[in-house]
């Protein structure tokens, strides 16, 4: 496993900004931001007009790592994004899966239920946040402290 | 209602921008950040907590005053927020499989997404076989009645 540390500014920073997307796209269109929401809705039956914002979306999230990344070149303080996989390919192909299923039968993810649906007080997504947060932390424990420690 | 069609790509665009940037910003992207955020008896890195903390602080006046002002979204009709409020074993069940998806791999949908502009094919993978999940779980046709549309409201606004 890698060391990585704390970092609160950054964290709290890019955490503004997230809320801040979420919260035009509630204020222009009146919807919940939910990523796995917006992914199933292009490959979930949606009415055709329907499809093409939610395309956007997602390459708006790619785009605005490149955003980032050419920030950071032209002196915005900070790092360069880094993906450092921890995971062998089948177990992130696992993964994938696991969590594809699982945030379509409970209807949402980190940012679905764990930001907009706390913001709504939702006891839906705080029961759900709670569990997925719950699992989340028990597997990592097997994995690095039974099966790998 | 036209010309709000019209910018509705262009606006999910941007806001998809804005998300991405503080993906990338809060060092998200991450799995080994995310993954010593989720690995409490370890190198315990608490950043994560902070992310959530920093959206739902932005967000949650919005979310209330949405939902108990007098006011009304600029660009649609109405408010189109998420309408169920029944805890079933769908929605733990799925929260449980999906945190464990996420324990494993370090990444859930948006940063897993966002990731994509890394280029790396393991991160390419995680995604085609988290849109499969996704799909394939749509099919259950349980799903399909349960969660059918109510007065025209896609129960899947979320996410």
């Amino acid at each position: 496993m890698s060391i990585t540390s704390f970092t609160p500014w950054e964290g709290l920073v890019g955490g503004l900004l997230i809320g801040i997307a979420t919260v035009a796209w509630l204020w222009l269109y009146g919807r919940v931001t939910g990523i796995s929401g917006i992914l199933g809705g292009l490959v979930l039956k949606e009415p055709a007009g329907d499809r093409s914002w939610r395309a956007w979306y997602l390459a708006g999230l790619i785009g605005g790592v490149f955003g980032y990344e050419w920030l950071t070149r032209h002196g915005l303080p900070g790092t360069h994004f880094s993906v450092d996989l921890q995971a062998s390919w089948p177990v992130l192909l696992a993964a994938g899966f696991l969590v594809g299923v699982g945030t379509r039968l409970g209807r949402g993810c980190t940012s679905g239920h764990g930001v907009c649906g706390i913001a709504r007080l939702s006891k839906r997504s705080f029961v759900a946040t709670g569990t997925f947060m719950l699992a989340a932390f028990a597997t990592v424990f097997v994995v690095r402290h039974v099966v790998g420690g | 209602m036209n010309g709000a069609r019209k910018w509705r790509s262009p606006i999910a665009l941007a806001a998809g921008l804005v998300f991405g940037l503080g993906l990338g910003v809060s060092g998200m992207l991450d799995p080994a950040k995310v993954l010593n955020f989720l690995d409490l008896a370890g190198r315990w890195d608490p950043t994560l907590a902070l992310v959530m903390g920093g959206a739902v602080l932005v967000s949650l006046p919005a979310f209330q005053l949405a939902m108990h002002g007098r006011y009304r979204p600029l660009l649609a009709a109405d408010w189109d927020l998420p309408t169920r409020t029944v805890i079933d074993i769908r929605l733990v069940g799925g929260a449980t499989i999906f945190g464990i998806g996420w324990g494993l791999g370090g990444f859930c949908p948006g940063p897993a997404i966002a990731a994509l502009a890394s280029g790396m094919w393991p991160v390419v993978g995680f995604v085609a076989t988290m849109t499969f999940g996704h799909w394939l779980a749509g099919q259950w046709p349980a799903a399909q009645v349960r969660d059918s549309h109510v007065s025209g409201v896609p129960a899947h606004a979320h996410g």
